[in-house]
């Protein structure tokens, strides 16, 4: 009788536990393979080390070049000459010694704490506008950005303060909040004042994983989803930076970059050695000094200063840091989220799931189902977000839609959440609520919905 | 079955499971005081191991301060040998980092201690096409720099939100041998009248060179010697690294898969092998990486088998994990060994070694035995309850 009992029993637990599964709220919304954000590429770590990691399904000896380049996104540059001979030429002007001076743990850089602490992995770019619509110009006196420091001899070019105004709101359920609206103050300006044309756009170093796939998306995959004309009513155009491709000559679309400045991941990873470290390439020849600097009498690291191994590896090592797997995926309220995520229109910029196209570079990274959550595409996000600075095509008040994956575990790798091109966002809810322009529509019914719903869409973005 | 065998049979099962459970105390505490022990043996291991870079490290800093009270290419030859011994010990304590102890907690030494690549230029006077480089440096800069002392050079070597690497092991190595500008093979040839104050000196600022040398020397005496004091039976930090057994076992086992697969078998060697690139080593000055690479995985042995130099211990990580696994336990024993042997015969200069065909077989022999060390190592911690990613260093 007894085993009758327990075998009724273990029935009988079976059955509650199919029907619990059956109920279990937006279970319909589950999508298969939907946590592996990265295809076969993605990684499964949920530590400080998430963001770290080759892309598991590499073949040949990438698992051991990645090191190389691995070393060399860590490694501190030195002033020139010095014995070790690939690591020197820092400078003359410098934001950082090392890629991941910026980029802690392959992460995202925070802004300053206060207006005292120098802004280490926020820059800030500079230019003048031309006779040419979709051209800039350095700035005479400190170039395409300012670089706070010198080498030993030569005088940092300035010190940029940064101080935040809150700025508070209220939910249509009347809840409170408050948003902080960044400030910068120009001290130290060791060159001379910054020409009165001048316009400067804060960016922040972000976390580097997924790029090579980005990279592997099909041009006319983006441009299925291009509406410069907004001729479908939605309220959203999407556009593409084209900007040239230094190594060919043409112009290309732009993938990475805040504005979508940069065609590759070499050309971006080369644009930041040289405008970051100070360091020379074939692609970025020139010291990063200003018109009216004359550099020519400092020692150099060769010529060019990065080796084309190392910028080699280096581009090998940013394209297949792997994206993590996402955390919480089947979890009834991330599940809900996503709903609402779609439902106020997030999906329109931030699109869910493509699939990229033949990548030779890579060709493990062709033909996989991906979650970007973008659209690499440029976007009207309003005069609360612009910088009020051109980038080739990009308007002062537009930026590109940032990928999304890997956001909710900047926290546990880099100990924040700051979100956004400057930083000002202190986490999720506050760059939501910064959205403007075009996503203006999405941001209103973010704001409608019920408090638990917010709570709801958050927890979904952190789950990516 | 009726119910009286029932009852039997249900007796059985709980009496054997109550054997079960107890065979499995049994050899749980047998685990456990392994383990405790391994611990402790640990922890006598490194603090011997300090406690002999310090007297190389004072040993080191009365052959420069004889150098530098009487320069002479003998006074400087001594100071190089001293140097180079140094070096012995040393490398071999590297199997205590990559866990946040007292080399490299937050405000642990090893920056300051080993840091590289150097930043030579940023100390003294370089040459490069033939020509003295044009550019400021602390030595030649009396007017920006007036007072060298370790406090001071302490404080420079984190001056620009980052770090200057300008002091440690390299940069006395770099203020005895000098720049290697040799083509081929050969090391720094800085002549010791660098350091002769009486009018007849090579180079200016002779008595600045003299004095950064030696408060450099000083600095590094100092925190050698405050890792001896961490690591002194009943000191804090030994005491708390003693108690929490499952934790410390942890962190000395991640550490020697971190030091063989991470940092020794990529960032050391490969890095040098992929790219060819002269002086891409870290004892570039003298010419001494090939034992840089040999102490490093002798290190990993010494704390592998609880034994070190003439110092014997009983209990080691090798017994804990043979508790659990005897074969990967063996296995590991003879990964490690092969790999000490492989890196023995990787010969010197290690700068010239991975140019040459045959010499770049040796070296890719041993990364790739440490390589396959560090995955072992992984696989130890995953038999005894907890992961490491061997290449995050």
């Amino acid at each position: 009788m007894k085993k009758e009992l327990i075998f009724g029993m273990v029935i009988i637990g079976f059955l509650v536990s199919c029907h619990v599964e059956d109920e279990k709220p937006f279970a319909s919304l589950l999508e298969e393979g939907e946590e592996l954000s990265g295809g076969a590429t993605t990684v499964h770590d949920e530590s400080v080390n998430a963001f770290g990691h080759a892309a598991p399904n590499l073949t040949g000896d990438k698992e051991l070049l990645f090191v190389t380049g691995n070393s060399f996104f860590k490694r501190n540059w030195v002033t020139a000459p010095a014995s070790t001979e690939d690591l020197d030429g820092l400078g003359p002007f410098f934001n950082a010694r090392s890629c991941s001076s910026c980029h802690a743990l392959d992460g995202r850089a925070a802004p300053p704490s206060g207006p005292d602490e120098e802004p280490l992995g926020l820059l800030f770019r500079l230019s003048k506008p031309s006779a040419i619509e979709w051209e800039q110009l350095p700035d005479e006196n400190y170039g395409g950005q300012i670089q706070p420091h010198g080498i030993l001899g030569v005088e940092g070019e300035g010190f940029v303060s940064v101080s935040y105004q809150e700025v508070p709101g209220t939910y249509p359920d009347g809840t409170s909040y408050s948003l902080r609206r960044p400030n910068y103050d120009y001290s130290n300006l060791n060159y001379g004042p910054l020409e009165a044309t001048t316009q400067v756009s804060p960016r922040i170093g972000p976390h580097m994983v997924g790029l090579g796939l980005l990279e592997a998306i099909a041009e006319e995959t983006l441009l299925a989803y291009a509406d410069p004309e907004d001729t479908d009513g939605d309220g959203i155009s999407g556009r593409a930076n084209y900007v040239e491709n230094v190594a060919t000559g043409e112009n290309q679309i732009g993938r990475f970059g805040w504005k979508a400045n940069q065609p590759t991941v070499r050309q971006q990873v080369a644009g930041a050695f040289n405008g970051d470290i100070g360091i020379t390439s074939s692609l970025f020849p020139d010291q990063p000094c200003a018109p009216g600097q004359d550099c020519s009498e400092i020692a150099n690291g060769g010529d060019p200063e990065l080796t084309a191994d190392v910028l080699d590896r280096v581009t090998l090592y940013s394209e297949v840091l792997a994206v993590p797997r996402r955390r919480d995926w089947d979890q009834p309220e991330v599940l809900q989220g996503k709903g609402l995520f779609e439902q106020v229109g997030c999906t329109s910029c931030h699109i869910p799931k493509m699939v990229t196209g033949d990548y030779d570079i890579h060709p493990e990274f062709s033909n996989q189902t991906i979650r970007p959550y973008t659209d690499l595409l440029l976007h009207d996000m309003g005069e609360g977000l612009a910088d009020g600075r051109p980038d080739g095509l990009a308007t002062g008040v537009e930026w590109k839609t940032p990928p999304l994956w890997g956001l909710g575990l900047i926290h546990v790798v880099n100990g924040h959440t700051y979100l956004l091109h400057d930083g000002r966002a202190r986490n999720i809810e506050e760059a939501i609520l910064w959205h403007g322009g075009e996503a203006v529509a999405s941001q209103q019914a973010f704001k409608e919905l019920e408090q638990s719903e917010r709570v709801a869409l958050i927890k979904f973005i952190e789950s990516l | 079955m009726n119910r009286l065998k029932g009852i039997s049979l249900l007796a059985m099962m709980i009496t054997s499971l109550f054997l079960i459970s107890c065979g499995a105390d049994n050899e749980g505490s047998q685990l456990d005081e392994t383990k405790a022990a391994a611990v402790s043996q640990y922890a006598v291991l490194v603090h011997q191991n300090y406690v002999d870079a310090h007297t190389d490290g004072v040993a080191l800093q009365t052959a420069i301060d004889a150098f530098v009270a009487s320069p002479s290419a003998a006074s400087l030859e001594t100071a190089k040998d001293a140097w180079l011994n140094a070096r012995e010990t040393y490398g071999q304590t590297e199997a205590f980092r990559f866990y946040g102890g007292p080399i490299d907690d937050e405000d642990g030494p090893e920056g300051q201690l080993n840091a590289w690549p150097l930043d030579e230029s940023y100390i003294d006077y370089v040459v490069a096409g033939g020509e003295e480089v044009d550019g400021t440096n602390i030595i030649n800069s009396p007017e920006e720099f007036p007072e060298i002392t370790a406090e001071v050079l302490a404080g420079l070597n984190e001056q620009g939100s980052e770090t200057n690497i300008s002091t440690g092991y390299h940069a006395i190595e770099f203020l005895l041998w000098g720049q290697d500008l040799s083509e081929g093979a050969g090391s720094g040839e800085r002549r010791y009248t660098d350091y002769v104050t009486d009018g007849t000196g090579t180079n200016d600022n002779q008595e600045r060179r003299a004095t950064y040398l030696v408060e450099v020397t000083k600095l590094l005496v100092s925190d050698l010697a405050s890792l001896v004091s961490e690591w002194e039976e009943g000191a804090e930090y030994r005491t708390a690294f003693e108690s929490s057994v499952d934790a410390s076992l942890e962190n000395m086992i991640s550490a020697l898969g971190k030091l063989s697969k991470g940092e020794l078998a990529g960032e050391r060697m490969f890095v040098a092998y992929d790219l060819r690139s002269k002086e891409d080593e870290h004892s570039c000055f003298s010419d001494n990486t090939h034992r840089d690479i040999v102490t490093n995985a002798q290190g990993i042995q010494n704390v592998f088998l609880g034994s070190y130099g003439t110092f014997v211990s009983g209990t080691s990580i090798y017994d804990v994990i043979a508790l659990e696994d005897q074969e990967l336990a063996d296995e590991l024993a003879a990964k490690i060994a092969e790999s000490v042997a492989l890196c023995e015969l990787i010969q010197d200069p290690f700068d010239q070694e991975f140019l040459d065909t045959a010499g770049r077989e040796r070296i890719f022999a041993a990364i790739t035995s440490l390589r396959a060390q560090g995955d072992l190592l992984a696989e130890a911690g995953s038999k005894l309850g907890f992961t490491f990613d061997p290449t995050d260093i």
